[in-house]
């Protein structure tokens, strides 16, 4: 249609600045994890000298990888989050399901009641120290649990999985009811399956939520055998402790090599992400437009 | 009697149809009180000199005893101007960032350019903060690629982070450049739902593209500009601590220390815990108090809200 219509030179014009500054935000984007990759792979007192910008590798060289495999916290920080994301991320779903199954049914008297009660824990929160000290109360400092049980519902996600159970016509589910099917085989057999797009879309949410996630095993972990890759890297990034990977080094390296480890550490925790990335990112996407979705 | 009898036939109905569906919510409802309203109980010790033997029952009740030594506290106006200031700024900055970069993509007719730009520009909300933050030290830091740019201009030796007039721009602009793209999708999401048809017709018109944005694109936007504003508005005093503690160090407590982190040092650091809850109550009530009022002037003047 547009094309019948001249177009005038602003417009032109608009259009030419437009592809110039998006070419511009890519750039700017995707450059500072550009960087980080290669200087991961370049040579530490080369990086070091250097003060341009920076897009191949100077000396390639595998040093810091090799480095950083020498420290032992990297791989128990891999397992720890490994082990928290799938139980974590199972509950989750589990919880979610179940919260969202109840919220969506109909001609239940105790439903807005109950629904009210939920919704209002996304206004007004007890506040960070009540909630660490209910968490000691608990008994849980210094354990998994810690880092699953108060997260097992993020209460946007139950939303979200809510509006997409009410989307589904009643007819399907009323010959489910008739063949005599119970609340568990509802929810399982018939109303999981077809929201499926929803569920993948809350399951890669719970899971980048639980990968990230390093304040609260921060605040709840003591046992360095514990701590997840977050907390991890959080050490060695930002309270600059690379001395348990830099001690085999000769004193006047130590600093340098430091840095291109960091590089290499920030690759190797982020890796998971940038691969599966570009294949799920319709479906982060579709996750906010169903949010959205106004009640 | 006879509407007592009917409130109990209900209930009996209810029970009979519902039983198994309310046995089923029950682990629902037991983390909503275990991991939510236990610690709403919890923040009573905000009006107390809470001690761990005694517990928060147990502990000797001081009113609004904590509240005030708050208000009298040096540290008070500073933490709240932070809080105002960066959040300030960040929706000043942040808030139309989004929207413009979703009426530019909109523009984008070259559809795999516009797929690429859309694909990279999300991609940074899934970077965990602990990463982004180390890039952050990293580019700002002692010879750091912005940090030089900034020395040529007449900016400091060193890492930015330790003049305390870099932070709210750091914060800010690094907050821009990682979720700008994530908070276009709802834009464009509801930019793709206006009628197309009024575009042709506006151009059969005459209409330039600058009279289509004004008449047709930013009407059409106005109800998700709305109800995304006041959830902005409304956490307008909750300035998250996890980006300021992997950012700030005491050298910039000035511009950079704000209500959540003055909380977790209160808490954390000093063992202050009935002090530092009345701080994070404080904080929550007028959060809430703010989210209430800016939904209830939504609904008297833009004729709609959140709930």
């Amino acid at each position: 249609m547009s094309t019948k219509i001249k177009k005038s030179t602003g417009e032109k014009v608009f259009t030419v600045f437009n592809y110039i500054f998006m070419s511009v935000l890519i750039f700017v984007t995707v450059y500072p994890i550009w960087y980080v990759l290669v200087a991961s792979f370049s040579d530490s007192n080369a990086l070091t000298g250097n003060m341009s910008l920076l897009f191949v590798p100077i000396d390639f060289t595998l040093d810091a990888y090799k480095m950083m495999l020498k420290n032992p916290m990297i791989l128990i920080g891999y397992r720890n989050t490994l082990l928290v994301l799938v139980i974590g991320v199972t509950l989750n779903m589990f919880l979610t399901a179940l919260g969202a199954y109840f919220m969506s049914r109909k001609r239940v008297l105790f439903k807005r009641p109950i629904t009210l009660l939920i919704i209002f824990t996304m206004y007004f929160s007890g506040g960070l120290i009540p909630i660490y000290l209910n968490v000691r109360s608990l008994g849980l400092l210094d354990t998994y649990a810690a880092l699953i049980l108060p997260v097992a519902i993020n209460t946007f996600n139950l939303i979200i999985m809510r509006t997409s159970f009410t989307s589904i016509p009643d007819s399907l589910e009323e010959s489910a009811i008739l063949d005599g099917a119970g609340h568990l085989t509802l929810l399982f057999r018939i109303i999981l399956p077809l929201a499926k797009a929803t569920v993948a879309v809350i399951l890669l949410y719970y899971a980048v939520e639980h990968w990230n996630s390093w304040f609260n095993a921060m605040i709840f972990l003591n046992d360095r055998d514990k701590f997840p890759l977050q907390l991890v890297l959080q050490e060695i990034l930002i309270q600059n402790d690379t001395s348990s990977m830099t001690q085999m080094v000769s004193i006047g390296d130590s600093s340098s090599v430091g840095e291109t480890v960091k590089y290499a550490v920030i690759i190797v925790s982020s890796v998971p992400i940038f691969c599966v990335y570009p294949f799920i990112q319709r479906y982060f996407e579709k996750g906010v437009m169903i949010g959205a979705v106004k009640e | 009697m006879q509407k007592r009898s009917l409130v109990k036939e209900r209930l009996k109905d209810d029970m009979r149809r519902n039983a198994g569906l309310y046995l089923l919510v029950v682990p629902v409802l037991l983390f909503y009180i275990l991991f939510c309203y236990k610690p709403m109980y919890g923040a009573i010790i905000a009006f107390k000199r809470y001690s761990t033997g005694d517990g928060i029952w147990g502990s000797p009740w001081v009113g609004f005893q904590n509240f005030i030594d708050l208000f009298q506290s040096a540290d008070f106006f500073r933490i709240l101007k932070n809080t105002v200031v960066i959040s300030v700024t960040s929706i000043i900055l942040g808030f139309p960032a989004p929207i413009i970069l979703a009426l530019l993509i909109n523009e984008m007719k070259l559809g795999p350019f516009r797929k690429i730009t859309q694909t990279v520009s999300y991609m940074p909300h899934f970077i965990s903060l602990v990463v982004i933050c180390a890039l952050i030290r990293n580019f700002v830091g002692d010879g750091g690629f912005i940090q030089q740019i900034v020395h040529f201009f007449g900016g400091p030796e060193g890492s930015l982070l330790n003049s305390s007039e870099y932070f709210v721009p750091i914060y800010v602009l690094s907050g821009i450049w990682q979720e700008v793209g994530w908070g276009s999708i709802i834009y464009i999401a509801a930019l793709s739902g206006i009628d197309q048809q009024m575009y042709e017709a506006a151009q059969i018109d005459g209409a330039g593209k600058w009279k289509q944005m004004l008449y047709i694109t930013l009407p059409g936007l106005k109800p998700t500009i709305i109800i995304m504003l006041i959830l902005r508005l409304g956490s307008i005093l909750s300035v998250g601590y996890e980006k300021i503690i992997l950012l700030y160090n005491p050298l910039i407590y000035e511009t950079s220390d704000v209500i959540s982190t003055y909380v977790y040092r209160m808490g954390f650091e000093s063992q202050d815990w009935s002090y530092s809850t009345a701080v994070g109550l404080f904080n929550s009530v007028v959060n809430f108090g703010i989210l209430i009022i800016a939904n209830f002037l939504s609904r008297k003047f833009g004729e709609t809200s959140l709930f």
